[in-house]
Parts: C-alpha cells; sequence; structure tokens
C-alpha cells in the first residue's frame, strides 16, 4: 500500500537554517525526498554551514535562490523552481509536501506517507473562495486579486496603504484570467505530483504569474486557485497545524505546548520557537509498528489559540490593570459580577446592613462610598483583597476600588449608596449591566429628623443633598442606562413597604427567611419638617402629600414586629 | 483641527525637548562612571542585557544573579554606588557582569537614572535590556516553561519595543526581622505574601503611562497620606534605541509610544511583575542607613516612614494577603496578563 506514495518535501528556509537543516534532515531521514530553497538574503556562511551539516543526505537538491519579500510573488517563484527542481530529480516523487524550515513534523514520516496512501489521488490544499468572505484576518480579501500590489507591505506601509487607496478612488478593477476563480488557503499543502506538475507545466502559466505577480499575498492563493484547474480531489484542510493571532502572524510553539501537540495527532506544526529544544528532540514521534492511520485533531489547540485571541481583543471583563486600561465606554464588561446598590434603605431601615446580611448569601456592606470611612461589610481594618478603607485612596481612583472588589469577592456584593457618598461613579454604575440599583428617592431626609442640627444647618445640607439626589436620578432615567434599576418614591415605598422590599431582594442570592420587615425609622415630624423648609425658600422635592400619617406607619411596624 | 494642532504641538515639542535633555544630561555623566572591570566585549548580537544601580547589595546578590542567568539574561551592565560592603569586589569576579563605580551622589543624578540611560545609551542599542534593581525580580506569563529570550522573540515579531512589569511588593508573615534572610536564599522563600488588589491607578496623559499606586506600602507605611505613596508601574524591559531616555526611574519612557503598553479598547496586552525583595531582616539596617545619607526621593520620605513604622516592629501582613504560588495565580487574579502570547 506504502509503496504507491512517494513522498517529496519543499522546505523553504529563511531564518535559523540550523533548525532548517534539523528538519530537512528528518524529513530525510523519514524516507522523502527534499528540495531545499534558502532565501538568497541569508549570508553565504549560514548557507554552507546548512549544506556542510546535510552533505551526507543524498536524497536532497538545492534549488535557484530567491530573495524573498513576506507577501510577495518572489515566495510562489522560490516554490515553484523548488518543486521543479524536486519533481525533475527525482521522478518517482507521488507527493510533494510544502513545509518550511520552522515546520516541525509530529508524526513519524511514515504515518504520513501511509495516510497519504489511503487516497492517492487527493490533494491536500485549504483552497476556500475568496467570495466567501471571512478565510483572512486582518487583512484584505478579495481586493488582494483586483487591485494593483507592487510594493511591499512592510517596508513601505505607508506607500502601501497610498497606493490601495488611490486604486479604490480610481475604481481600479484587475480582470482575472479566464476560467480562474480566485480562491484563498493556508500557504502549507500537501499535492500530488500529477496535480503540481500539471500547475507548473500549464500552457498558460505565464499568463496566470503575470497575474499573480501583482495580487496581494500570492502564496496564499496561487496554487490554491490553479489547484482548482488541475485536481481530481481536493481535501481541502491543510495537513500543517498553523494558527495565526487577529493581526495574521502565526503562532510560536514553545516546550510547554508538547504535550497539547502530540495530542492533536497533526503531521507537521508550524511555527516552532527556534530554541525550543525539548520540542525538536521531543518530535517527530518514533514510529509505531504499526502505521497509524489516525487523522489529525487540532481542535484542541485550536480551542486555546481561539481563548488567548479573545482575551487580547476583549480581555477579562471587570479587569483594569498595567496592561489593560479601557478607555469609558470601551471596557467590555465593566464590572466582573453582578451587585447591587441600596440608595435610602437603610435611611428607611436602620438596621437594613444587619438584616439583610442575615438573608442573603452576599457581602453586605455600608456605605462603600461614604465619606468618612470605606464601610465594609464588619468595618474591617482592610477590605477584601486588602483594599484599603481610607476614603483618600477609594476616591483617588474609585472606579478601580469598586471593580476590584466585585473582582476579588468570591460572593455578591451588596453596598448601600446616599446622595452623601461619593457620586463619581454614578454613570459608571448606572451603565453597567451588572448593577441592580434600587433607590428611594427622598429618604436621605429620614435621618435629619432625629439629628439635632441647628435647623440652617439643616436647610443647607437639604439643599445640597437634594442637588446631589436629583443629578443621580437624572442619570438613572437617561436612555444610557444598563443597569437594572428600580425607583421608588419614599411616599410611594412607605405606602406598601413590604411588598417593595420583596421585590428588592428578588435579584439577590436569598439564603435565609425572611418574612419579617426590618425596624423602620420613626417618621414623626416629616411633615413638619418639610413645611418648615419649604417656607425657608427651598423647594422639597419630597411633597408631604401622600405622606402617611404616622398611626399608619406605627401600625406598619407594629405588624413587622 | 486647527485647535487641536495648536493644542498638540506643544506637547509633543515639550516631550521631545525633555528626552533630549534626558540623553544631553546622561552623556554628561559619563565621566562620573568609571569603568573598574569592562567584560562588555563578549556581549554578542540579540544578547539580554541587565542594567543595574545598586549600593551595598552584597547578601542578594548570588541570588540576583542566579536568578536572572536562569531566566537567560546574558550579561549584567553594574553600576557600583560607592558600596562598602564587598559587593564590587563579588561582582568583579563574575564572568558575565562589566562594572563600574561612582561615588557621585544618587540624588544628583537622578536617582541612578542618568547613569542607567548613559550605559543603556552606549551598550544598548539594538538590545533587549532589562533595567532593574538587586531587590527586583522579574516574573512573567509562562516563566516557568520558557526563557526570557522566548519573550523578547515574541515581542519582536509582535513589533513591541517595551515590556511592563508592574512592581509587587512582598512580604513576610509576622515581623519583617523574625526570619533573617541569607545569602544564596531565595528570598520569596520568606516573603512570599502579597496584597492581591488594592491598586489604584491613573493615566498620565503626557507620558501616557499609567500611575499605579496601592499595595502594603501604601497600606501601613503611608496610611495617613496615601496619595504620596510610591509608584508601581514599571517598564523595565525595552529593546533599547539610542534615542530613547529613562525619564523617571523605569516609571516611565520617552518617547510616549514605549509607555502605551496597555490596551484601551478592552483587551489585554501581555505584561508581568517584578516581584519586591525589600521587606527582609537586611531592610531595617538599610533604612537606616538610606535615612542618614538622605539620598533617595522627596527626601527620603519613604525611608523615614518605613523606619517609623520599622522601628515598632512592623508587620505587613494581613488577613487579606495572599501567598505567592506561581505566575498563573498572579494572571487569575489580574495582576499580570499574557495577552496573547499562547
Amino acid at each position: 500500500m506504502t509503496g504507491q506514495v512517494r513522498l517529496g518535501v519543499v522546505l523553504l528556509c529563511h531564518a535559523q537554517l540550523d533548525m532548517a537543516a534539523r528538519m530537512a534532515r528528518v524529513w530525510a531521514k523519514g524516507g522523502a525526498r527534499v528540495a531545499i530553497h534558502v532565501d538568497a538574503k541569508v549570508s553565504g556562511p549560514a548557507t554552507e554551514r546548512m549544506k556542510a551539516a546535510l552533505a551526507d543526505l543524498p536524497a536532497i537538491v538545492w534549488s535557484p535562490r530567491h530573495g524573498c519579500d513576506w507577501g510577495r510573488f518572489s515566495l510562489v517563484r522560490a516554490t515553484q523552481d523548488a518543486a521543479e527542481a524536486l519533481l525533475d530529480s527525482f521522478p518517482d516523487v507521488t507527493h510533494v509536501y510544502l513545509a518550511s524550515g520552522a515546520c516541525l513534523p509530529l508524526r513519524p514520516v511514515r504515518d504520513l506517507v501511509a495516510y497519504l496512501a489511503q487516497d492517492p489521488d487527493r490533494d491536500h490544499i485549504e483552497s476556500v473562495s475568496a467570495h466567501d468572505v471571512g478565510w483572512t484576518v486582518g487583512g484584505l480579501n478579495e481586493e488582494r486579486f483586483s487591485l494593483y500590489f507592487p510594493l511591499d507591505w512592510r517596508k513601505r506601509r505607508w506607500l502601501f496603504d497610498r497606493l490601495v487607496d488611490w486604486q479604490r478612488k480610481l475604481r481600479v478593477h484587475r480582470r482575472l484570467p479566464r476560467g480562474l476563480t480566485p480562491h484563498l488557503g493556508s500557504q502549507w499543502w500537501c499535492m500530488t505530483a500529477t496535480t503540481l506538475r500539471a500547475i507548473l507545466q500549464d500552457p498558460r502559466r505565464a499568463e496566470f504569474d503575470r497575474f499573480f505577480r501583482y495580487t496581494w499575498i500570492p502564496d496564499e492563493s496561487y496554487f490554491q486557485t490553479l489547484v482548482r484547474r488541475h485536481a481530481i480531489r481536493i481535501e481541502s484542510h491543510s495537513l500543517t497545524l498553523a494558527t495565526f493571532d487577529h493581526g495574521g502572524r502565526p503562532y510560536q510553539l514553545y516546550d510547554d505546548h508538547a504535550l497539547m501537540l502530540e495530542e492533536s495527532r497533526c503531521f507537521v506544526a508550524r511555527k516552532v520557537w527556534h530554541k525550543a529544544g525539548h520540542l525538536l528532540d521531543h518530535f517527530p514521534r518514533p514510529p509505531h509498528a504499526q502505521p497509524d492511520l489516525s487523522p489529525p485533531q487540532p481542535q484542541r489547540i485550536e480551542r486555546l489559540i481561539n481563548r488567548t485571541v479573545r482575551r487580547r481583543l476583549l480581555g477579562r471583563p471587570g479587569l483594569y490593570m498595567q496592561s489593560r486600561f479601557p478607555r469609558k465606554d470601551a471596557e467590555n464588561g465593566k464590572t466582573s459580577a453582578p451587585y447591587a446598590v441600596f440608595q435610602g434603605f437603610s435611611d428607611v431601615f436602620p438596621d437594613f446592613e444587619r438584616w439583610l446580611a442575615d438573608i442573603v448569601h452576599a457581602d453586605v456592606h455600608g456605605h462603600l462610598l461614604g465619606p468618612e470611612m470605606v464601610e465594609f461589610a464588619g468595618r474591617p481594618m482592610v477590605g477584601r483583597g486588602a483594599i484599603s478603607t481610607s476614603t483618600l485612596v477609594r476616591d483617588h481612583d474609585p472606579r478601580g476600588f469598586l471593580t476590584a472588589l466585585i473582582r476579588i469577592a468570591p460572593r455578591m456584593q451588596v453596598f448601600q449608596f446616599s446622595p452623601r457618598d461619593n457620586q463619581a461613579l454614578n454613570w459608571f454604575i448606572a451603565t453597567d449591566p451588572n448593577a441592580h440599583i434600587h433607590v428611594i428617592a427622598g429618604a436621605w431626609m429620614l435621618p435629619l429628623l432625629e439629628c439635632d442640627m441647628p435647623f440652617d444647618d439643616i436647610r443647607r445640607v437639604t439643599a445640597l443633598l437634594q442637588r446631589a439626589e436629583l443629578q443621580h436620578l437624572e442619570v438613572l432615567n437617561s436612555v444610557w442606562v444598563k443597569a437594572r434599576v428600580q425607583v421608588h418614591e419614599l411616599t410611594d415605598f412607605l405606602a406598601r413597604p413590604q411588598g417593595l422590599l420583596l421585590q428588592a431582594l428578588q435579584h439577590l442570592p436569598v439564603a435565609g427567611p425572611h418574612d419579617t420587615l426590618p425596624r423602620m425609622r420613626n417618621l414623626d415630624g416629616l411633615t413638619d419638617l418639610l413645611r418648615r423648609l419649604r417656607n425657608s425658600g427651598l423647594r422639597p422635592r419630597l411633597s408631604e402629600d401622600g405622606l402617611p400619617l404616622p398611626e399608619i406607619t406605627l401600625s406598619e411596624r407594629t405588624a413587622a414586629e | 483641527m486647527k485647535h487641536r494642532l495648536r493644542s498638540i504641538i506643544p506637547d509633543r515639542l515639550r516631550r521631545r525637548t525633555q528626552r533630549q535633555y534626558l540623553i544631553g544630561r546622561a552623556f554628561n555623566r559619563r565621566r562620573a562612571l568609571r569603568s573598574t572591570v569592562d567584560r562588555t566585549a563578549q556581549i554578542r548580537k540579540g544578547d539580554i542585557l541587565a542594567f543595574v544601580t545598586l549600593r551595598n547589595e552584597r547578601v542578594r546578590l548570588p541570588h540576583f544573579l542566579d536568578h536572572y542567568r536562569k531566566m537567560g539574561v546574558d550579561h549584567f551592565l553594574v553600576v557600583n554606588n560607592d558600596s562598602d560592603d564587598g559587593s564590587g569586589n563579588y561582582l568583579a569576579q563574575q564572568s558575565d557582569v562589566s562594572l563600574w563605580w561612582t561615588g557621585a551622589s544618587y540624588k544628583r543624578s537622578r536617582f541612578g537614572m542618568d547613569w542607567m540611560n548613559r550605559l543603556l545609551m552606549r551598550y544598548g542599542c539594538g538590545h533587549w535590556c532589562l533595567t532593574v534593581d538587586a531587590d527586583e525580580f522579574l516574573i512573567y506569563p509562562h516563566c516557568d516553561t520558557r526563557p526570557l529570550p522566548a519573550l523578547t522573540d515574541w515581542l519582536d515579531t509582535s513589533g513591541r519595543r517595551s515590556f511592563p512589569a508592574m512592581l509587587l511588593d512582598m512580604y513576610p508573615r509576622g515581623n519583617i526581622e523574625d526570619q533573617p534572610y541569607s545569602e544564596g536564599v531565595d528570598p520569596f522563600l520568606i516573603a512570599r505574601w502579597f496584597d492581591p488588589a488594592n491598586y489604584t491607578i491613573r493615566k498620565n496623559p503626557f507620558f501616557g503611562n499609567l500611575w499605579i499606586q496601592g499595595g502594603p506600602r501604601t497600606r501601613t507605611f503611608f496610611a495617613a497620606d496615601p496619595l504620596s505613596g510610591p509608584a508601581l508601574n514599571k517598564i523595565p524591559l525595552v529593546k533599547w534605541d539610542r534615542r530613547y531616555a529613562y525619564v523617571s526611574s523605569t516609571h516611565m519612557l520617552l518617547p510616549r509610544h514605549l509607555n502605551l503598553v496597555y490596551d484601551e479598547n478592552g483587551g489585554e496586552r501581555v505584561s508581568g511583575c517584578l516581584l519586591h525583595a525589600k521587606f527582609l531582616s537586611t531592610f531595617a539596617d538599610k533604612s537606616a542607613e538610606e535615612l542618614d545619607r538622605r539620598q533617595h526621593y522627596a527626601n527620603s520620605k519613604e525611608y523615614q516612614a518605613y523606619h517609623a513604622g520599622l522601628r515598632r516592629g512592623t508587620n505587613l501582613w494581613c488577613s487579606e494577603s495572599r501567598e505567592y504560588q506561581d505566575w498563573r495565580q498572579l494572571e487569575d487574579l489580574g495582576l499580570i496578563s499574557r495577552g496573547h502570547w499562547a
């Protein structure tokens, strides 16, 4: 069976010739014929060294050297010449594998040969129609074929971009040679010698070469397009595991990838870091007695790559650190977990914090953003994650404070809020889908009933707090709100406290029984205070209309107790 | 548009002027450094170089050199600022160390940065250069399986020229003096605790860097005045060019683009940590001495605070401290990130 397949390898080497020589030896030892192309930019002595290192291997030909530039036709030219040299020197070759000096064979060459022998007429080359948008990562798609690209993108980036702009403006549209449908795909392929000869000896090859000379990255399209003219059966999947990041750069493989690479059952992987000694020693795996015919299963390693690309592009929600500092509204997750903000509840129910802590499975803090100190649950000297209780530190970077706390804490965070507190995070919290905000508007006034400040001070404080609350409510009523917001007027809340309190608890991880209300503050004198404030020239937003009469509050309270 | 241009140009000009001033200043200090042992001829193309200023760090040096040698640093360029504890002799015997001596004022050479800029300019161009103190130990993602050249090669292929590593203060459990540090030992066997999440970040619009504060020092020594606590953001690893200059310690550089090591669109870039082995038993003597010399930043305000704290038998540990395990732990906590270096 395996006698039918005689493998030839075209090895493109650009740098790290020591490693390339090692790879050539692996291929040749495995029984493959090898044609090596060394980039003309590599220094003479290095090339001589490589030749000397491989002098003992008979099945190696050296093809004419071209200077190769990334994304240019020179790479295709090098491949063509090397393939011709290979097919001319070893006419018995039935399959040609295109690999680079940084491609590491993972499985024994014998496995690959046996795998190819299962269907010897099949060409393994990824070839995706360019009209199906989305194969390319970080680059042009169909415009690769319709515009002219005479410049090197890496060296003349500015001019390159201008040229693309001008051509778009001038509506340049190159016509494809008749009979070709543009296809793209991984530049690493394995074709039958028949198909490859047909491509190389095509009577219209000069025309095709002329066209592809000025396309963009022809090494990803030349063979991929032409193979559609000549192939019998195409397996549109590359046998080489080559993964790219979001910028279109190949991933490097290191020693710690060894296990995953072995499990992937891929035949060849790239791109191996040139000093990954363990990988180079470990692979290719020694052949088994029976050739292993299992197909490659690169899903796991591709998942890993996708995960890291996601981390690079989207990051972890709610994380602010030295290498992730998203600008406003580009956070992709302002915080990392749901949290709840209760405004006014601790004013209506003085023991609200303790009561809530008993019945929910969450960290119930006091006024985290309060003006005196950061009131962590239980009032420790340092909060979770060793976060400081100092208001100076907190107000230096309030967003960092809140997001770090939510990220470090294993449980849900719940805290009290009031117009007295630092208002810097109002927009941040209101536009955060993780936030649950429950507000009893006007409740901040209740503690003033019990304080013995002079009336002038009460008036001044009321004016300040009312302004702060109005500004906050304006935020909560804006169209940009992403948080779940429930705002109740104090009067509405007092009309049916139990129902609205239970409603507020719905989104919390309630752990214990909660059929009793916490103790409610005595509201005596509220109507009186409001009247005095109004008469002193203020316009309290909270009107006494609809305020429950003192008796009702009292009866509620006794019912609760 | 015109208005915007006007407001941008002065900043760019200011930065350029400052950069040229710093480079000129570094060049001027060339005579302050006296070469003791010059092995710079050993430096080959592509080597990773470490640049260090130190004073009386003899006890720490063996482990320091060991750590970075294992990591893949090829050559150490050290400025010995008038040590009298044998640091100079010890370093002179190391085969991969080039040594300079200076008796000049640490403070008046911008806390050693003039010397560092000078050596970087002279020897660092085209190399990846690691500028650290003798008590700073670099940790980066995958550092247990991949040497430093793997990181720098990867940074090269991704077109990055600088790598951020925030300073992470490490401390022992219990009083700092209680567990004596002896030469050659891994300091993080003693000082293996750190603060996980109490770091504040602000962006410096002029230099473009992030200003990170917090950690145990701010928590304990600077509790009364936390905003003047030390900065923790650092960019110690840079592929140097003669046009570059460190501005203030290794916190920031010019030109500005080297400071933009973070992603502002929600993604994460790669970053590491400098584990700070300052809070060991050796620290009490050091702080007393440095307090006398008054050679440190802001009239040694830090050391005054430390000394006041240390005399009381300072314990930096608190119930929220985390015990250091490895880089994965730091990554899970969000202190470092692998970016897309899979």
